[in-house]
């Protein structure tokens, strides 16, 4: 098994991850990267849920981890086709250059939903409409949240299910990890602004996680959350660039207007443009949702309907960052399975 | 003896002139009196020549046919105009032999059966032109032969399915021109009184020319008439009576009503069921074929419309657009609607008649604008700079337009909801109302009765900014597509405002689907049948003739229309206003500086 | 022309045992879309005439599939018919079809009602 070379296709955490446990075991692992960097996006987050540690380390110790094992990491290189020749794969990227493997893994992760989309919302629009996103990567640059004004905001609403069970844009799927994220960084800005009052719009709040009730309740209890069961309908700027925000408070059964200086919108999960581009290409099948489709969903969940293409992580589904390291670890065994049942 | 062969041919055409002469006093005797005098008074006006004219053009030259497809027009004029001249040159060729004016309806049709001797005047000039003639019907029925075969010559895709009616109607308006060859023949080959064509078939008929035969021929032929008179009032060729019906009705400038009247009748029973609606009607895309103004008509016809059938349809108007006879589809659907719904309930005594604040210029979004918040924005950035005093009527809450409850048929509602906007807008004591949904647009112009208050689309609006230089845009590269929606173009007949307010901003492309015959978008109000899913397809259908073309952009004036391509990966959707919003050239003094370092800033930002 | 007392009068309980079908199985049948709402109230933020007065389009859905006829036949009068409802809707529940299906039926029962 020793001179089997298995491709890594994406450098975020499930890449990482599979590609370091493949390579303690011996196997020859190259792991590509189309970013300058690997980690993903979460070299984008500032803090993890439920416990609020740092991306950074996680992600520094999975760099490290993959370094030390001995992974080929190839950054500045996108795949965008897989050939099978016999028992062989091989994989070009753009620019004439190609790789070999016994078996690949694509871990290419998920986009990030695009809420112009929803232009009812205002983002791109209203300059006080953010996204789970931007929120992430402004406080891990600027370590604060202002307005548009410059101010600090007084009341912040944080909308879930941006993109996500939302036929109307085409995903009717839950992405699962938004509920905790909003409550995260409704506790986040709280903690930071005292004086300000978050708002968190739901229509189910699915924490399924352990540990996700608890933060709901921390959230509830020490930091006077509000949580109200509607989803918005629409948004509109005011003349001081405040967002007059619209939705039906369900449990009294009568629409809400509301005023804040700051609305946050979880944007959802969605499957990857190269995830497609991959598919176009080499026939792998996706599930309703656009996800790549597991062989089974119970017991070869790592494989893909093609022998010798296994996946990992957020290009199967959405999913935590807990969970995509698990994930990245059944698929690395997995692919030791499958050469240790090919052996003659 | 011999003149019983006219007998079938007789009794044929006085039943249908029984049936005719009683639709004709049923129809015109159910107008309104006021529709009655029009009717009247358009006897003694150009009107009537203009009708003529128009009779002699649709009814036998089929030009709109022609325009459509020229294979189809001639297939229709060679039957309708040959058939007529056919008569015209028959009934004067018998003038001439008999030397006198009055002559006998049925001669001229059996006139070579009867008139054996052919030795008048200009006998033979006549065979010949008769001989022409037929020549040229004949053409017409083996194209409607080939046709039934081979649609696709004809530039269409699909034709309507058959009733029985229809059936013996057409098998024995196939028959009659054959037959009449045939006759023709045998009587030339026995008395030498044909011409090119009919002699060469006498001489070909050689020794099978008996008298016998001759005379089962003709009888055939005039079974053939017969039969195809006595099934006209009840297949779909009523249309051509009834057609000539339309045309002098309409020009009198008699129009559909709220409720089902003769008039209604009269379009429904001018549709000839060609099938030309089918073709243009997009619902197909979705797999939805029974609900075209063809079918709709035959249902009102037969009394069995049902809701699913008349509220599945998108009131787009591209139908109308090639119907040959002109029928109103789409007011004759709503008129439908009206009908049905009749018996719903609305009561909208929740309406407030609140104090209005005084302005120059009103502005009204409207309902579905409040999901595209670009337009609002934009169009609040446009009466900025033009300095205009504006009162945002639906900013907060308003009632609808009405617009949508009148799709749905329920105009009484709709009317409670126009009095109560009139009221706040002639209350404003404004000059000029701003609209930038064509939804609205169309029923402030129509039926808002607003005194001397100005109803302007913001396409209209915005171009006369250009013009007056309140504003300048500077002109971009982009590759633009305009949309026209189904309520703007088809439904008001605006086409070149938005286009000229574009054609400031970027490159505006034509298209082969555009203007009257553009696209719906699938978003439409006027469907209430169709799911979301289906509506995407026939967005997509759209969207893929739009990419042919490669636009940076594709612009349009709805909300609606934006809201349903937006929602289309990989495609730049922009309302006109949002586009001309984006172009504008804004010097130092009208946004201040501080206000743009923030937008920077927050550009910066957002990476 | 508004008197609904044909319809049956509520009652505080919503009893399941004695359940009023007689419009729901009629929107079934024509519009099953509805069955799927979550209750997410998208629909009565947006709805122009909720705007305007107390009335809530997301109940008469929910009134609907609990039989709840003669609250849902008053309330349905408000309707607009504008449409935003079934623009925001993320189950794209064709609530305009809804209305307009249970109005019909309401008048149906109504002409049932009135020649019995």
């Amino acid at each position: 098994m020793n001179n089997k070379h298995v491709a890594v296709i994406g450098g975020g955490i499930a890449g990482m991850e599979a590609a370091s446990v493949l390579a303690r075991q011996g196997l020859k692992v190259t792991l590509i990267e189309k970013q300058a960097n690997t980690g993903g996006k979460l070299n984008d987050w500032d803090h993890l849920f439920p416990d609020f540690s740092s991306p950074d380390e996680l992600v520094n110790s999975l760099a490290n981890k993959t370094k030390d094992s001995g992974v080929n990491t190839v950054c500045n290189t996108e795949i965008s086709r897989i050939e099978r020749n016999g028992k062989r794969f091989e994989l070009r990227a753009n620019q004439d250059v190609r790789f070999f493997a016994d078996a690949v893994l694509v871990a290419s992760g998920f986009n990030v939903f695009d809420a112009t989309i929803k232009e009812e919302y205002g983002y791109g629009l209203f300059g006080n409409v953010i996204t789970s996103v931007d929120f992430e990567k402004r406080m891990k640059k600027h370590g604060q949240l202002h307005t548009i004004q410059g101010t600090a905001p007084k009341r912040v609403a944080i909308i879930h299910c941006v993109g996500s069970r939302d036929a109307k844009v085409g995903n009717t799927y839950c992405s699962k990890v938004c509920c905790i994220t909003g409550i995260k960084q409704a506790i986040e800005i709280s903690e930071m602004l005292p004086d300000c009052e978050v708002f968190c719009f739901y229509m189910d709040l699915r924490l399924y996680g352990s540990k996700f009730d608890s933060l709901y309740l921390q959230a509830q209890k020490r930091h006077k959350i509000q949580f109200i069961r509607g989803r918005l309908s629409e948004a509109a700027e005011r003349a001081d660039k405040s967002i007059q925000i619209k939705a039906e408070d369900t449990l009294q059964g009568r629409p809400l207007r509301m005023t804040v200086d700051m609305v946050i919108l979880l944007v959802g999960m969605e499957p990857g443009v190269s995830t497609s581009q991959l598919i176009q290409k080499n026939q792998m099948t996706v599930d309703e949702n656009g996800f790549l489709k597991s062989a089974n969903m119970h017991c070869a969940r790592n494989q893909s309907t093609q022998e010798g293409i296994f996946m990992t992580g957020t290009a199967i589904c959405p999913m935590a960052v807990n969970e995509t390291l698990e994930n990245a670890r059944s698929a690395a065994t997995e692919i030791i399975h499958f050469f240790e049942n090919r052996r003659p | 003896m011999e003149k019983l062969i006219i007998l079938p041919f007789s009794i044929g055409f006085i039943y249908l002139l029984g049936i005719l002469g009683f639709r004709v006093v049923k129809w015109v005797g159910g107008l309104s009196r006021l529709d009655k005098l029009r009717l009247i008074h358009s006897f003694k006006t150009r009107r009537f020549f203009d009708s003529i004219k128009e009779v002699f053009m649709e009814g036998l030259l089929h030009r709109k046919i022609f325009r459509k497809n020229p294979v189809l027009g001639y297939m229709h004029m060679s039957l309708a105009f040959g058939w007529f001249l056919l008569i015209v040159v028959g009934h004067i060729e018998v003038m001439v032999s008999r030397q006198s004016l009055i002559a006998p309806i049925y001669l001229p049709v059996f006139f070579r059966y009867f008139e054996t001797d052919h030795s008048f005047m200009l006998s033979g000039i006549f065979s010949f032109l008769m001989d022409l003639l037929l020549l040229f019907v004949l053409s017409g029925v083996a194209l409607a032969l080939l046709k039934r075969f081979k649609k696709k010559l004809f530039g269409m895709k699909k034709t309507t399915r058959l009733k029985t009616g229809d059936r013996i109607a057409l098998l024995s308006l196939w028959m009659i021109f054959p037959l009449r060859l045939l006759s023709e023949g045998m009587s030339a080959g026995l008395y030498g009184n044909g011409s090119f064509l009919t002699s060469t078939l006498g001489h070909i008929f050689g020794n099978l020319n008996s008298e016998t035969a001759n005379l089962s021929l003709w009888t055939a032929y005039s079974c053939s008439l017969g039969f195809f008179f006595a099934a006209l009032p009840n297949s779909r060729y009523m249309h051509i009576p009834t057609e000539i019906l339309l045309i002098f009705v309409r020009n009198a400038g008699v129009k559909l009503k709220k409720r089902n009247n003769t008039y209604t009748n009269i379009q429904v029973f001018s549709c000839s069921r060609c099938g030309l609606c089918l073709d243009n009607c997009q619902l197909s895309a979705a797999g939805i074929n029974n609900t075209q103004s063809v079918y709709i008509l035959k249902n009102i016809r037969n009394h069995n419309l049902s809701d699913e059938q008349l509220f599945n349809c998108l009131l787009c108007g591209k139908c109308e657009v090639d119907c040959p006879v002109g029928i109103n589809t789409i007011d004759l659907r709503i008129t439908q609607r009206i009908e049905s719904t009749r018996q719903y309930n609305s009561s909208y005594k929740y309406l407030e008649d609140g104090p209005v604040p005084k302005a120059d210029t009103v502005y009204f979004a409207g309902c579905m604008t409040h999901l595209t918040p670009g337009i609002i924005a934009s169009m609040k950035k446009l009466f900025h700079l033009a300095g205009e005093n504006v009162w945002f009527m639906d900013e907060e809450k308003a009632p609808c337009c009405g617009r949508p409850l009148m799709l749905a048929g329920q105009y009484e509602a709709a009317s409670k909801l126009i009095a109560n906007n009139t009221r706040k807008i002639i209350g404003s004591g404004a000059k000029k109302l701003v609209v930038s949904c064509p939804i609205c647009y169309k029923v402030f112009k129509e039926d808002y009765e607003l005194a001397n208050v100005e109803v302007v689309f913001h396409a209209e609006y915005i171009l006369n900014l250009l013009q007056q230089e309140i504003i300048a845009l500077k002109k971009g590269s982009d590759r633009i597509i305009y949309h026209d929606p189904c309520e703007l173009g088809r439904g008001m007949g605006m086409y070149e405002p938005p286009r000229e307010v574009l054609r400031t901003t970027g490159k505006v492309i034509p298209i082969k689907n555009e203007k009257h015959m553009a696209h719906c978008c699938g978003g439409s109000l006027g469907n209430l049948k169709i799911s979301q899913v289906e509506r995407s397809l026939l967005r997509n259908q759209a969207v893929e003739d739009y990419l042919r073309y490669r636009p940076d952009v594709l612009a349009t004036a709805c909300p609606m229309c934006k809201k349903t391509f937006s929602r289309h990966p990989n495609l730049k959707v922009l309302d006109i206003s949002e586009a001309v919003a984006n172009a504008l050239q804004i010097s130092s003094d009208q946004e201040s500086t501080k206000e743009k370092m923030k937008l920077e800033i927050h550009e910066f930002e957002l990476i | 022309m508004n008197d609904l007392s044909f319809l049956k009068p509520a009652s505080r309980q919503i009893d399941f045992d004695n359940f009023d079908d007689r419009l729901l199985l009629y929107v079934l049948k024509y519009e099953p879309s509805f069955f799927t709402c979550i209750s997410c109230g998208g629909c009565t933020a947006t709805c122009s005439a909720g705007n305007l007065t107390n009335f809530n389009v997301r109940k008469i859905g929910l009134w609907l599939r609990r039989g709840e006829t003669e609250k849902l036949s008053e309330e349905i009068q408000k309707c607009m018919f504008c449409g935003k409802c079934t623009l925001v809707c993320p189950r794209d529940i064709n609530i305009r079809n809804v209305i307009l299906l249970i109005k019909k039926r309401i008048a149906m029962l109504k002409n049932e009602n009135t020649t019995a």
